[in-house]
């Protein structure tokens, strides 16, 4: 198996902001619990299993950003929020990075906070907030939908990885000083292509679920609670 | 789905700390990380001993040194990115070998080096010795919430679906006058992918369902086998309760000395 290792390793980042944003983390997982277990009912939970294999299995693909050794990769945040709620796509993320720190050694166990932080939290809330505000604002098509989902996708990527250079600022264990400016930049557009891959994955996989069965999409369900279940056109598909 | 459970880094063998229970194993991995972390940087000793710390568990465990090397080029990226910082890091400049380098960015380097090293060989270790639903047997009796655990539960049961879906879809393609080589296969992929998640999906869905038909209930009952007769002892408790002790006090050492 040829993985490397995608999230923050150890000492990447000082002890305290690792901390720090370690509570962060378990504030914010602590809520997501909470709220997750009211939409967790039969329908989401193989749901929320199968986004966290998929999103397991597509972090694999691993995009060496050679110009600073650092490497980038997909997230799902924007898949997660989308299929499952920001709730449970929070924590879906979240098991994701816990079992890829602990079963192989990929982002420190000690950095979990931080890891957890840019892209269960940050990119998941960046991408949810996206995802309500453009399906009502975008027409109810196939390619509203489609929209919504790249842009939200792209957008969440690029804001982790400014997570990354705001935790690299806070608590970067080796000062890089004025080439700080030159690590947000290579991520900033590393991650932008990086954002256009996800965007295309996130867009055709949702689009073809939604298809389907648009039962199984929190973010159109949610748009019409009320909406009765034999009415084929819920999100304006076909 | 009767195989795959235990996953690609399990070594299978039957060394004291295979049987120790999941959750003390966590526990241990993850204060021993803290404690690494925790160090300062200058301490160079102390890493050694860390490192002669995993070596020892390593030994015990019969998880040979060039398993654990060849496991870790995992960090690879992480390595690239400690080699740049002698040269991108600010402030004071030594010359090494003719080079001018940032010294804060070298000691930057040898921490990235030394803490990530350390991280990553003592999670292989844990991932050698536990099957994943060991660690997740671990993880429930360690208190995380019922909701996470189930989540992981399903993660890892849907990774087999995925990866055997994917495959079926593959040989689908193949058999209909596809020939995929190299990077072009990523085409057929990508137009591809809602359709593997959808029909993952509906399997997954079929698989869940006969498990609530057979009782369950959001939670893996106690008779699981593999984990241990049950929860761990006092006494388990304090065998692994060495390494992070012992790692404990050298860092606390470390700190006391600079």
């Amino acid at each position: 198996m040829e993985t490397l290792a995608m999230h923050i390793s150890n000492g990447i980042i000082d002890g305290p902001v690792a901390a720090a944003f370690g509570v962060v983390a378990l504030a914010a997982m602590a809520v997501g619990v909470r709220r997750g277990r009211q939409d967790l009912d039969d329908r989401l939970a193989p749901m929320a299993g199968l986004v966290a294999a998929f999103i397991f299995a597509v972090q694999m693909l691993n995009f060496p950003i050679f110009t600073a050794g650092i490497s980038g990769h997909l997230l799902g945040g924007a898949l997660a929020a989308m299929l499952v709620g920001p709730w449970v796509g929070a924590l879906c993320i979240a098991v994701v990075l816990v079992v890829q720190a602990l079963v192989f050694g990929d982002g420190g166990v000690a950095m979990l906070g931080l890891n957890v932080t840019n892209m269960a939290v940050l990119a998941v809330a960046v991408a949810y907030l996206l995802i309500a505000l453009l399906l009502r604002v975008l027409p109810r098509s196939t390619t509203g939908l489609a929209v919504t989902a790249f842009v939200a996708a792209l957008v969440s990527v690029v804001v982790a990885a400014m997570g990354f250079v705001l935790q690299y600022w806070l608590g970067g264990t080796a000062d890089l000083g004025g080439n700080l400016a030159a690590l947000a930049g290579t991520m900033a557009v590393s991650h932008l292509f990086i954002g256009i891959g996800e965007g295309l994955i996130t867009a055709t996989t949702v689009v073809t679920v939604a298809k389907v069965r648009p039962d199984l999409v929190y973010a159109l369900r949610a748009l019409k609670p009320a909406a009765p279940a034999t009415d084929a056109t819920v999100g304006g598909v076909r | 789905m009767g195989a795959g459970h235990a996953h690609v880094l399990y070594r299978e063998s039957d060394s004291p700390v295979h049987r120790l229970p999941p959750e003390v194993k966590i526990a241990a991995m993850v204060a021993f990380t803290v404690a690494v972390v925790a160090t300062g940087r200058e301490a160079f000793w102390a890493f050694g001993a860390y490192a002669l710390l995993v070596a020892v568990v390593a030994a015990l465990a019969r998880v040979s040194a060039r398993w654990l090397l060849v496991r870790s080029t995992i960090e690879l990226p992480f390595v690239l990115f400690a080699f740049a910082l002698p040269f991108l890091g600010a402030g004071e400049r030594v010359d090494v070998l003719g080079l001018s380098l940032s010294a804060d960015g070298l000691y930057g380097a040898w921490n990235i080096l030394a803490k990530g090293t350390l991280g990553v060989w003592a999670s292989l270790l844990l991932a050698a010795t536990t099957t994943t639903r060991d660690l997740i047997v671990g993880l429930d009796r360690l208190r995380c919430p019922q909701i996470l655990t189930q989540i992981a539960i399903f993660m890892l049961r849907y990774l087999d679906v995925l990866v055997g879906e994917a495959r079926r879809m593959r040989v689908a393609r193949l058999s209909r006058g596809d020939d995929p080589r190299f990077l072009w296969q990523l085409r057929g992929f990508a137009a591809g992918v809602g359709a593997l998640f959808l029909r993952a999906f509906e399997r997954g869905e079929r698989v869940y369902l006969a498990m609530l038909s057979r009782g369950y209930t959001g939670r893996m009952p106690e008779t699981w086998p593999g984990a241990g007769a049950g929860a761990a002892t006092a006494g388990q408790w304090l065998v692994a309760a060495a390494v992070p002790v012992l790692a404990g006090a050298v860092a606390a050492t470390a700190a006391v000395l600079t």
